[in-house]
């Protein structure tokens, strides 16, 4: 069942939900044009922007978190857990890719052992998708099997000039839209079907959306890992960490002590594959060129991620890689010269 | 936009490849997009034929690089030179960073690079096409049939409004002619900043640097960050970071970051051009060489090589101290 409310009454729709819930969602970044997710408060207007600059990772994998605590007190250590968060919160206007996002994460935090913090997160968190209508051209979600137009999540909504549509897609979702009963109203989805054949139309002239990931898949590590390619695809890289930072699928982490004079916090925090102190152990590093760290972090996504998923890639195709790196490669350099079939 | 062509540059390069003069080239790949050029290291003339791009989309500063493909015996590496750039060649080599003679440094005329996060704020997503012209460039999106016109100086890098100079350093040769540099607002921002209380000033960096995620894209590309082992990347060091785990350690990072190439800084901007977040990280680097001018002198690193900064020199006329602590209007 479709309902919708009009563009101007979304405060309230947002009020309404943060009685119960923390309600996240788009909003403007105005000195730079782009987009973040901020807490909504005093009518903060919903961005229109296509992507925020992060994606969604942060709400259930923080770029950094406390693990526990130690206390010294002469010979005796105090060993102090911490709670998992529970607070209930909406992650509003996530986009498509940015909702299979979580899919990737899911794997990896929720299979055994399952990780507690992430877990509690997911559990709380609902998810409220917004549909594309006006992909950026660094958009190949579609590469990924990804409808731009077909958003997943607890509930779904499409946006036009003026009118929000809603769609409840699972038991979590249908709670949340109950309580904005008396703000959305039953509609026969027409609008909807328009907008998402208009979606359609766009992404038939768009640069990206006949790339596909036929030539990669957990199969072909021998055929790509060897390639000559690699050399000039990494010539460039700078080895930060911008293009891991940005990215949802992204998960490698740190864990570290900071020692705080009497006692000791042990925290996570974001590891990047680019950089050169990544995984190192006693015996060094693992991978000592920077053509061997490019390499880890696209054969990951497009390769040894799928091998153990099932075939489900590392990738979503949100294009942050494309807009964050500094010299201007990404996953589509890659997969265009790696074997990524176009009907160009 | 720019008047000097690819096609000048591409018959450089194989001119020089073919003479055997040089044994690299380094210049820009041509992207996915209009706007996406990546800096790339040439050996082969058809690809350079295929492959070589110069645009308003080539910001890109190649200096560094010649850290990386000038270390080996018997190299002799063309690199493309933008003004600025060349600054930042000439300050590497005063820093001893790079031998001169494995090097053939071209200067290139420049008009100002675009940036093309201001070129969306006005065209919105889905950029398809963009074409120069003289004075503005042509931009086809997804969702117009149209183009959008953007005038020339509301399409620039901000970096670039505020161009030092126009001058190329310590080159083999020059091509091209840059435009006549237009009035001097380089430190415009900086005095902005400079005429806020110290308050909103705080402010103001707090809510820039907040968005900062720790990606050290700006310490990655710049010139002047050439130390083998970054103090932030060593273990060993107790204060290596990944991730911001306050505001404060932010501030930190930037700061010292910003006070340990003062005096070194050429200005290029690329710190600003890489960041992510859209960070003005410039402003903190053209905060400090206007201090450096006010209190030593102009000066500008990368203007000659060999030069010695003010702050690791010394002379008897060298400010006190105290003359910093009077400036900032504190009265104990």
């Amino acid at each position: 069942m479709i309902l919708k409310c009009s563009d101007s009454s979304m405060s309230s729709a947002f009020a309404r939900l943060s009685e119960k819930y923390s309600v996240y969602l788009p909003t403007d970044e105005k000195t730079t044009g782009g987009a973040k997710f901020s807490k909504w408060e005093n009518s903060l207007p919903w961005s229109r922007v296509q992507n925020t600059v992060k994606g969604p990772k942060d709400f259930f994998f923080p770029q950094s978190e406390d693990l526990m605590r130690f206390r010294l007190e002469g010979k005796s250590i105090e060993i102090m857990p911490r709670t998992p968060s529970a607070e209930d919160f909406i992650l509003f206007g996530v986009r498509p890719c940015d909702v299979k996002s979580l899919d990737v994460l899911d794997r990896v935090f929720l299979s055994d052992p399952v990780d507690s913090f992430y877990s509690s997160r997911r559990e709380h968190g609902v998810i409220i998708s917004t549909a594309c209508s006006a992909p950026s051209e660094t958009c190949f979600c579609t590469a990924f099997g990804i409808l731009p137009w077909e958003p997943s999540g607890d509930a779904v909504t499409w946006r036009t000039e003026d009118t929000v549509f809603w769609e409840a897609m699972t038991p979590k979702g249908k709670e949340v839209l109950s309580l904005l009963d008396d703000i959305l109203e039953e509609c026969d989805g027409a609008e909807v079907e328009k907008q998402k054949s208009e979606t359609r139309r766009i992404m038939e002239r768009h640069p990206l959306s006949k790339l596909t990931a036929d030539s990669f898949g957990g199969d072909v590590t021998e055929k790509l890992f060897g390639s000559e390619k690699w050399k000039q695809l990494s010539e460039a890289c700078l080895g930060c960490g911008a293009c891991t930072f940005v990215c949802p699928t992204c998960q490698c982490y740190d864990i570290k002590d900071l020692d705080t004079g009497n006692g000791v916090v042990r925290f996570r925090l974001w590891d990047s594959c680019m950089y050169s102190e990544f995984t190192k152990m006693a015996h060094g590093n693992n991978r000592t060129t920077q053509l061997e760290r490019f390499r880890q972090r696209f054969m990951h996504k497009l390769v040894y991620y799928p091998a153990n998923n099932d075939g489900l890639f590392g990738c979503v195709g949100c294009g942050r890689c494309i807009s964050s790196c500094p010299v201007s490669m990404n996953t589509v350099k890659v997969m265009k010269a790696l074997g990524g079939k176009t009907d160009e | 936009m720019q008047k000097i062509t690819r096609d000048t540059l591409v018959d450089k390069a194989i001119s020089l490849l073919e003479s055997k003069t040089i044994t690299r080239v380094l210049g820009w790949r041509r992207g996915e997009f209009d706007y996406d050029a990546s800096p790339a290291v040439f050996t082969d003339i058809e690809e350079i034929k295929r492959e070589f791009v110069y645009s308003d989309f080539c910001g890109a500063n190649l200096s560094k690089y010649l850290l990386k493909y000038t270390s080996r015996e018997g190299e002799k590496v063309l690199v493309f030179l933008k003004p600025c750039d060349t600054y930042s060649f000439a300050q590497l080599l005063t820093e001893h960073r790079i031998d001169r003679e494995r090097v053939y440094a071209v200067g290139i005329a420049c008009d100002g690079m675009a940036d093309i996060k201001r070129i969306k704020k006005v065209t919105g997503e889905g950029i398809m096409k963009i074409k120069p012209s003289e004075n503005s460039l042509a931009v086809y999106t997804l969702y117009s049939d149209e183009p959008v016109y953007i005038e020339k100086k509301n399409a620039t890098a901000e970096r670039c409004d505020g161009c030092k100079s126009k001058k190329t350093v310590c080159c083999d040769e020059t091509l091209g002619e840059s435009e006549e540099q237009t009035e001097a607002v380089r430190f415009d921002g900086v005095e902005r900043l400079e005429k806020m209380t110290s308050e909103e000033r705080y402010a103001f960096w707090q809510g820039e640097l907040s968005r900062c995620i720790r990606c050290n894209a700006c310490r990655d590309v710049c010139p002047a960050c050439t130390c083998e082992k970054c103090v932030f990347d060593n273990s060993a060091s107790g204060v290596e970071t990944k991730a911001p785990s306050d505001s404060f350690e932010e501030k930190m990072f930037h700061i010292i970051r910003a006070l340990h190439v003062a005096g070194r800084c050429t200005d290029c901007g690329e710190c600003s051009r890489v960041c992510p977040q859209g960070i003005p990280l410039h402003l903190l680097n053209r905060k400090l060489i206007k201090d450096i001018n006010t209190l030593y002198g102009e000066y500008q690193a990368g203007e000659t090589v060999g030069s010695a900064s003010p702050l690791t020199s010394y002379s008897e006329d060298d400010p006190e101290p105290r003359e910093a602590f009077e400036r900032s209007g504190e009265t104990k």
